[in-house]
């Protein structure tokens, strides 16, 4: 069942998550290395944990992304 | 204690021209901040318009929003200047403070005309946001009585009320968090446990099946 699926997803927690205050401390860094194309993830497998749980913080990951890509 | 920041030249040409000129005074540093500013202006406007699918905000109010996150971005940037630390280009430090003032204002500009109230508790509704086929919804009826008979036994009074809000009726979270003068990460956090309580529930009745990643 694919809605199924859907709501497992949204109830799976990772442990790495750290948090809104934590990823947001670093987005601008997280961002850099993002739009720098390093391993973001890789570097801060907590804040990548977050944004993928996250609405809000993701929003401000695409939007500040976007900001520093679009020039 | 956080790091120092690197020596200037250590930074990059353009992060090193834009702490220069702000350190600098007079007719320098105000050139600066009015392109600074009008950089914020800029990025806040392309902010609001992308994220307007997701606000009741619109039209003026929406410019206006993008206008006040600017100028409080600019006041946040000169004011904690000396805790740039170069860890990332200046502008993409600058930038995160106006992305942050466009979340929280829109966050807070929600109330203003709200598609919900709080506490509306819309339950009939959560098979829709769950992306749940109306034809289908008695095969989620013992699913989803599990999720409520969770949220109303085994969450507190304050779990319950954000969960609904956010989970159940859709309130952004940011519009949550300033109706009840909470930061974001509080907000979270109640979810986060939420989540955590519901999934075990529902794997202990045998409607999940897999552990998946564990708790912190």
């Amino acid at each position: 069942m694919r809605e199924l699926g859907r709501l497992e997803r949204f109830l799976r927690t990772d442990p790495r998550d750290v948090g809104c205050d934590e990823a947001m401390a670093v987005l601008h860094i997280y961002v850099d290395l993002v739009a720098a194309g390093e391993d973001a993830a890789g570097r801060y497998p907590g804040v990548a944990a977050h944004l993928l749980a996250c609405g809000p913080c993701c929003e401000d990951f695409a939007g500040l992304l976007l900001a520093v890509t679009s020039g | 204690m956080q790091p120092a920041r690197q020596p200037i030249e250590d930074l990059d040409e353009e992060s090193a021209a834009w702490v220069c000129r702000l350190g600098a005074g007079g007719g320098e540093r105000q050139a600066a901040e009015r392109e600074l500013y009008a950089r914020l202006v800029r990025i806040a406007l392309a902010e609001v318009r992308r994220r307007s699918a997701s606000t009741p905000v619109t039209g003026p109010e929406l410019d206006d929003v993008a206008h006040q996150a600017a100028g409080d971005a600019m006041l946040a940037i000169l004011a904690k200047l000396g805790d740039f630390r170069g860890e990332s280009r200046f502008i993409t430090w600058a930038y995160r403070f106006v992305i942050l003032e466009v979340s929280g204002k829109l966050g807070r500009h929600y109330w203003r005309s709200p598609p919900v109230a709080l506490d509306a508790g819309q339950w009939e509704r959560l098979p829709g946001r769950l992306g749940i086929d109306p034809a289908r919804h008695a095969e989620w009826a013992g699913i989803l009585a599990e999720v409520r008979r969770v949220v109303d036994d085994e969450l507190t009074v304050h779990q319950r009320r954000v969960f609904v809000a956010v989970v159940v009726d859709g309130i952004p979270l940011d519009a949550l968090a300033a109706e009840l003068g909470l930061r974001r990460n509080a907000i979270y956090k109640v979810i986060f446990d939420a989540r955590r309580k519901i999934r075990r529930a529902l794997v202990a009745n045998g409607y999940l099946d897999e552990p998946g990643l564990e708790q912190r």
